[in-house]
């Protein structure tokens, strides 16, 4: 899946577009069965609960097949991006889900200063006492701001519980 | 007049000790929201929504939409110094600012930026003052086809103007409309699309969508990119204050054209963005030093700033008049009201008199404060650009976070903002627009409350929609806007100048 115009490599933007616009496609079909299943005629109180979204459904099916036909036609070759953009995304990507998974069992404070430190200290190549003042620094802010300014509470674990917070 | 004795009552209230402090602390968020890659208007006004559920509404909606201001006049702020637009609707701005920044001219561009959208906004507000109560008495004759109507218009118009390709618009905005139909049924209590699962019995929150969507995802994109500041520095002192201010009467002209045109875009849905471009084009043919545009002249900053800022204010004519958000932002905005137990649109001026004229008033207040922060504090703001991404990144995502739970205080909302993150980072980079996608959901169900209702009148017949003069009027326009683009090519194709693959629409 090379391109001649450039020396990196990377998937194509068609093939990631076509991808992204069989995904919307998926989606319409899912609308549409979901619909049905609520029911799209006519009830005692006019249209049932299925009836607008299976329209819906249809427009996004109709849409994504021309967009796929467009897709398909257009004469760009360009990349997507290349791997290494993409890995520079996941590096992000996948420590945020690692950090919004583990938030419902360590609570968010604790997960806050471990990602910030991650993501400071491995892309930022920061030493530690910045990482740490900031880590640290930030969650302690925002536990003023929310819960104490605003009676926002945010979610605990163990240590907040632990810590009488 | 009574519309004048209700303003000053607004006055009275936004000029509260407590509203005026909100005011400041709601522009200085708003130009760092600005200013800020990955934060933008949307998604900051989504991500402090929540601080505000404990306040009274006048004073949420009065700080919320400062930061709102404050992200508009914070745009121009890193389009001038840094070459990168805050916000779309800045990326004109960068045309002219960014060469004039460069020739050592950063403090007169910046003054001129402020200066113009201050005036923008102004014309906005003041135009908000005398129309907003007409339009909304006008609308409070509408029927549930005439509603429908007014959706319908909106919807056609971002399929019509907006820069991408109309079938991904559409693909887009359905998907908002899908997304807004899962859960209950707000007409028969039915449960539907949520397949059995129960976090979805509520449907999606827009206010998750809107700060995955357009804060991960642009963080993605921004991560991508790899980027690097390297901006100029920006000091702004009274003397070029005071010189610019001399300098821009001149400039008249193009500023009052571009009010009108920012105030007549801003009312559409996707107004702000095409307003600036257009404006900054339309100023580029008719001004006397026109072929100097793109090198840095004042004029190339005055035209667009003006537009945007007028766009950007006009979209709450709608948003309050009629219940139908202009921009994404002011579609946050809406669902702030919805949460605060105001229904937002005609009877909102009848009912909530304190509320909509507090609103106003601190239109015109907050753009002022925020002319006076934004003048005075440019360097620190310029400073806050120079904070590496490695350490802003975080904090932004954490701050997603934040603001994701505490809508519903729900760890879920926080996986789902995750997920709407990736498909926001996939749709932008295929060129599908989000902004109608975020409205969708936000007007998905009264769209669809309208629409039901309608054919419940009719007994199903598709007939209602043209069934007197003012709702046929309304769907025609919305004919019109839909097809504008097919049109325009049309007309050009008819003088024989352009042959051009044709874009067919259904």
């Amino acid at each position: 899946m090379t391109t001649g115009s450039s020396s990196n490599t990377g998937p194509t933007h068609k093939l990631v577009e076509a991808g992204v616009t069989l995904a919307i496609a998926l989606f319409g079909v899912i609308v549409i069965l979901g619909s049905l299943k609520a029911g799209i005629n006519w009830g005692p109180e006019g249209p049932r609960a299925g009836f607008f979204p299976f329209y819906i459904g249809l427009f996004i099916l109709a849409s994504s097949a021309i967009n796929l036909w467009h897709g398909l036609r257009e004469d760009n070759d360009g990349l997507f991006a290349e791997w290494g953009q993409l890995r520079q995304v996941l590096s992000v990507v996948i420590p945020t889900a690692i950090y919004v998974g583990s938030m419902p069992f360590i609570g968010l404070y604790v997960a806050s200063i471990v990602f910030i430190a991650w993501f400071m200290r491995w892309l930022g190549k920061y030493n530690w006492i910045i990482v740490l003042a900031v880590a640290f620094g930030m969650p302690i802010v925002t536990y003023f701001i929310f819960e104490r300014w605003f009676m926002v509470p945010l979610p605990k674990g163990p240590i907040e519980e632990w810590l009488g917070l | 007049m009574e519309e004048l004795v209700n303003l000053f009552h607004g006055f009275a209230v936004a000029l509260q000790p407590y509203n005026i402090m909100l005011m400041v602390l709601g522009i200085v968020l708003g130009v760092i929201i600005g200013v800020l890659p990955g934060l933008g208007g949307a998604n900051g006004v989504a991500i402090l929504l929540p601080l505000t559920f404990s306040m009274s509404p006048t004073s949420a909606i009065i700080m919320l939409s400062c930061i709102y201001w404050g992200a508009l006049f914070g745009g121009a702020i890193t389009s001038i110094l840094f070459n990168i637009p805050g916000e779309p609707w800045s990326v004109a701005t960068t045309f002219d600012g960014y060469p004039m920044a460069q020739q050592g001219k950063a403090g007169e561009a910046l003054t001129a930026a402020f200066t113009s959208s201050f005036v923008g906004a102004l014309f906005a507000v003041i135009m908000i003052t005398l129309v907003a109560p007409l339009v909304a008495s006008f609308a409070l004759q509408f029927g549930p086809a005439e509603k429908f109507a007014v959706y319908f218009l909106a919807f056609c118009s971002f399929v019509g103007l907006s820069k991408e390709p109309p079938f991904k618009t559409i693909a887009a905005m359905m998907i908002g409309f899908a997304l807004a139909a899962v859960g209950l049924d707000s007409i028969t209590g039915q449960l539907r699309l949520t397949f059995g699962v129960t976090h979805l019995l509520n449907g999606f929150d827009f206010l998750i969508a809107v700060i995955g969507l357009f804060g991960i995802g642009e963080i993605l994109l921004t991560m991508e990119e790899g980027l690097a500041f390297r901006g100029g520095k920006a000091k702004i002192d009274l003397r070029v204050v005071l010189q610019t201010w001399k300098e821009l009467p001149k400039y008249w002209m193009t500023s009052l054209r571009s009010c009108f045109i920012g105030c007549w875009m801003g009312i559409t849905p996707a107004g702000a963005t095409p307003a600036s471009f257009m404006s900054y084009g339309i100023a580029k043919r008719v001004a006397k030093n026109g072929k100097n545009f793109g090198k840095g002249e004042i004029e190339g900053v005055v035209a667009p700033e003006t537009a945007a800022h007028a766009a950007g204010t006009a979209a709450l004519l709608p948003m309050l008049s009629l219940g139908v958000p202009g921009s994404p932002t002011a579609a946050v905005l809406l669902g702030g009201l919805l949460i605060w137990g105001l229904q937002p649109g005609p009877m909102l001026f009848v009912e909530q008199k304190e509320f909509v004229w507090g609103l106003i008033a601190s239109m015109y207040l907050g753009n002022l404060v925020g002319l006076i922060v934004v003048l005075t504090c440019v360097p620190i703001f310029a400073a806050i650009l120079r904070v590496p991404f490695s350490i802003i990144a975080p904090l932004i995502l954490v701050l997603c976070a934040i603001g994701a739970y505490s809508v519903h205080s729900s760890t879920f909302d926080v996986m789902l903002m995750l997920v709407f993150g990736a498909i926001g980072y996939l749709l932008k980079k295929c060129n599908y627009p989000l902004a109608p996608l975020v409205l969708a959901i936000v007007l998905g169900d009264k769209a669809e409350e309208a629409f039901r209702q309608s054919l419940l009148g009719s007994q199903g017949s598709f007939g209602i929609f043209l069934s007197n003069p003012l709702v046929s009027t309304i769907m025609i326009l919305g004919l019109i806007a839909l097809f504008w683009s097919v049109i325009q090519e049309g007309y050009t194709r008819l003088r024989g100048t352009v042959a051009g693959p044709g874009s067919r629409a259904a």
